[in-house]
């Protein structure tokens, strides 16, 4: 398509032509349908994400909807009744396990990020290596913090055993890293005239994070730690390492050897040739599909229930 | 941004400010903080003591050469081969389909929510992403596994589907999986660029596609790079999946996307759950295995984080 350059043009209209030419070649119909489609397509990448997520579950509902009944949560598992098999022991398993974990990361996140975001002084070069560290243990794989856990939770320094207060450490620590960036960021969104007006009025830099800063993060804090939590119940693979795998019939001990997990037991009744364990590994999905979703719901709500701008 | 009040710490007229006093239990708290904070050091430090102490007792007895180069898996055979290209060949596999799928939807989806949505559809959309990463990967596996699988088989008839695992439907399933962490970055990545750039593009009478693909798109191509090599890294470190669509492996090297084929993760989430005894050469395996895992994610996830911190000093 010719733009028609006026033959007398100075240089300046010359090179604006040049670059319209090279970011605007031809605008018809051509280019109209063409944004059209391009926008379709792109809108289809949205709608193939949401059709996951409605077909995970969907199958849930399908398979395991009908198997759902208070012998799921209240019987023990039996490998060879599935009819009357249940979650009893995962469950609890899983309860104490977050238990567990919500005690750790609640001081050791929260303690983390108030350091990082209002006392770090970041030319230091020992600042820089923790925030570098952080960003890098966010993507470390889950298995690999399951090794670190079997290593030095179960066996090694702490030597608690197979037990549920190490598969809490193990979860702990890889969730750590989230509950760190949630809560910075929460802390980040409180303007920092809060705390210099405190300073002013005399406060101590300390008196004004605790009585100023924190509590108008709080909200963005729990946020940042119920997510975490939903993310902790669906976790799998670092406890198959320290020792939630085996198949136990008893209720578990926070400190006893032997405990089991929801996600866990799921993976180890669906291992199984007969129909009626995929259908129990369905219905203990969608136990933990409506968990996750009251949990989720509970941070939406916080979020637009305590949410300021400032 | 805090930076007014790292200013009061760290500036020159910190030292007047200051209180006059000694403050010991202050001084303690805000040390508790900073261990707080350093644990995450503590927490590297032991990992990389957990995965490599143990390798000198296993190369005892494997030739590191063997181990990456060999091409036979089979640590509890009796003629026992350490291999680890088998493996080594099922996660790459498992990452090829992965951006396969992860790539285009994720960077559509990214661009989508950028140059298109408004903030009222960015505000539903972003939510529903983040419920498809939260999703437990126990189950999204459980669902490749009875309904995905299963359809692709049938969808797919000139395909020689003979084994009840396949590499290919797992690398796929990791795929969307990735698709959120692919489109937060790469959103946040073309967010940053500064509007004066599309503005500027629009006066030369550009339309919308082309302002997304030829001004935003290479202008924040770092970050969408990094976020590339993050769905990457996380396609490498995923367990449940692959060990459910794929199986925990053959000891074989196979290559094909119906094909059953074990990847480093699954073979140490197998390996760990069977009864295993401390300090055997197969119990070795395990940190063998988790040790050359880390390394991948550890050197694509520098890659990234660099990539990263390229665009945000270009145009803060």
């Amino acid at each position: 398509m010719s733009q028609g350059i006026p033959k007398r043009a100075s240089g300046a209209a010359m090179a604006a032509a040049a670059v319209t030419q090279n970011i605007y070649k031809g605008a018809n119909n051509k280019a109209l349908v063409g944004g059209i489609m391009f926008r379709l397509l792109l809108l289809s990448a949205l709608g193939i994400a949401m059709i996951a997520i409605l077909a995970v579950i969907a199958w849930a509902l399908v398979e395991g909807a009908a198997r759902v009944n208070v012998g799921l949560f209240v019987n023990n598992p039996s490998s060879f009744r599935p009819e009357e098999a249940g979650y009893r022991p995962a469950i609890l398993g899983t309860v104490q396990l977050i238990a567990g974990v919500i005690l750790l990361i609640v001081p050791l996140g929260v303690g983390a990020a108030t350091y990082l975001e209002l006392f770090a002084d970041r030319t230091r070069w020992y600042n820089r290596l923790i925030e570098l560290n952080i960003q890098n243990l966010a993507g470390v794989p889950s298995i690999v913090f399951g090794i670190l856990g079997l290593a030095f939770i179960v066996r090694g320094v702490f030597d608690l055993g197979f037990v549920v207060a190490a598969g809490s450490a193990t979860i702990a620590i890889l969730v750590l890293p989230t509950v760190i960036l949630a809560s910075r960021e929460a802390i980040r969104a409180v303007p920092s005239s809060l705390l210099d007006g405190a300073m002013a009025l005399g406060a101590t830099r300390l008196q004004a994070v605790r009585k100023m800063v924190l509590p108008s993060a709080a909200p963005g804090m729990l946020t940042g730690v119920i997510l975490a939590v939903a993310r902790a119940i669906g976790e799998a693979a670092p406890l198959l390492l320290v020792g939630a795998a085996t198949f136990v019939t008893f209720d578990p001990n926070f400190w006893q050897d032997g405990y089991s997990a929801l996600p866990v037991m799921i993976y180890n009744y669906a291992g199984r040739p007969q129909e009626e364990f995929h259908t129990l590994a369905a219905a203990g999905v969608l136990v933990m599909l409506v968990v996750l979703f009251f949990i989720n719901s509970i941070a939406v709500w916080l979020r637009a229930r305590y949410e300021r701008t400032w | 941004m805090s930076s007014s009040i790292q200013g009061a710490r760290s500036g020159s007229t910190a030292n007047s400010l200051r209180a006059p006093s000694f403050r010991l239990g202050e001084r303690i708290v805000i040390g508790l903080l900073f261990g707080a904070a350093a644990i995450s050091v503590g927490v590297t430090i032991a990992i990389v003591i957990s995965l490599f102490a143990p390798l000198p007792g296993f190369f005892e007895y494997v030739n590191p050469w063997d181990f990456l180069t060999g091409t036979l898996w089979a640590p509890s055979f009796a003629d026992a081969s350490f291999g680890v290209l088998p493996l080594v060949a099922g996660t790459l596999q498992v990452v090829f389909y992965a951006m396969l799928v992860g790539i285009p939807l994720g960077l559509g989806a990214a661009i989508y929510l950028s140059e298109y949505a408004g903030n009222g559809v960015r505000k539903i959309v972003k939510p529903i992403l983040e419920v498809l990463e939260g999703l437990p990967t126990v189950a999204t596996g459980l669902f490749a596994v009875f309904w995905l699988k299963p359809w692709i088989q049938e969808s797919t008839p000139f395909l020689e589907w003979t084994s009840p695992f396949s590499i290919g439907v797992a690398g796929l399933t990791v795929g969307i999986i990735t698709i959120p962490l692919i489109a937060s970055v790469s959103d946040d990545a073309m967010r940053a660029v500064p509007m004066a750039l599309r503005e500027g593009a629009y006066a030369l009478g550009a339309t919308k596609m082309r302002v997304a693909l030829k001004v935003v798109l290479p202008a924040a191509i770092s970050g969408i790079v990094a976020s590339f090599v993050l769905g990457a890294s996380r396609a490498i470190g995923e367990t449940m999946v692959v060990l459910l669509v794929a199986g925990g492996g053959s000891p074989q090297l196979k290559i094909g996307f119906t094909e059953p084929a074990g990847a480093m993760t699954a073979f140490i989430a197998s390996r760990a759950t069977g009864e295993i005894a401390t300090g055997t050469i197969d119990y070795y395996s395990i940190f063998a295995v988790g040790a050359l895992l880390f390394l991948m994610t550890l050197i694509m996830n520098m890659i990234a984080i660099r990539f990263v911190n390229k665009f945000r000093e270009v145009y803060d």
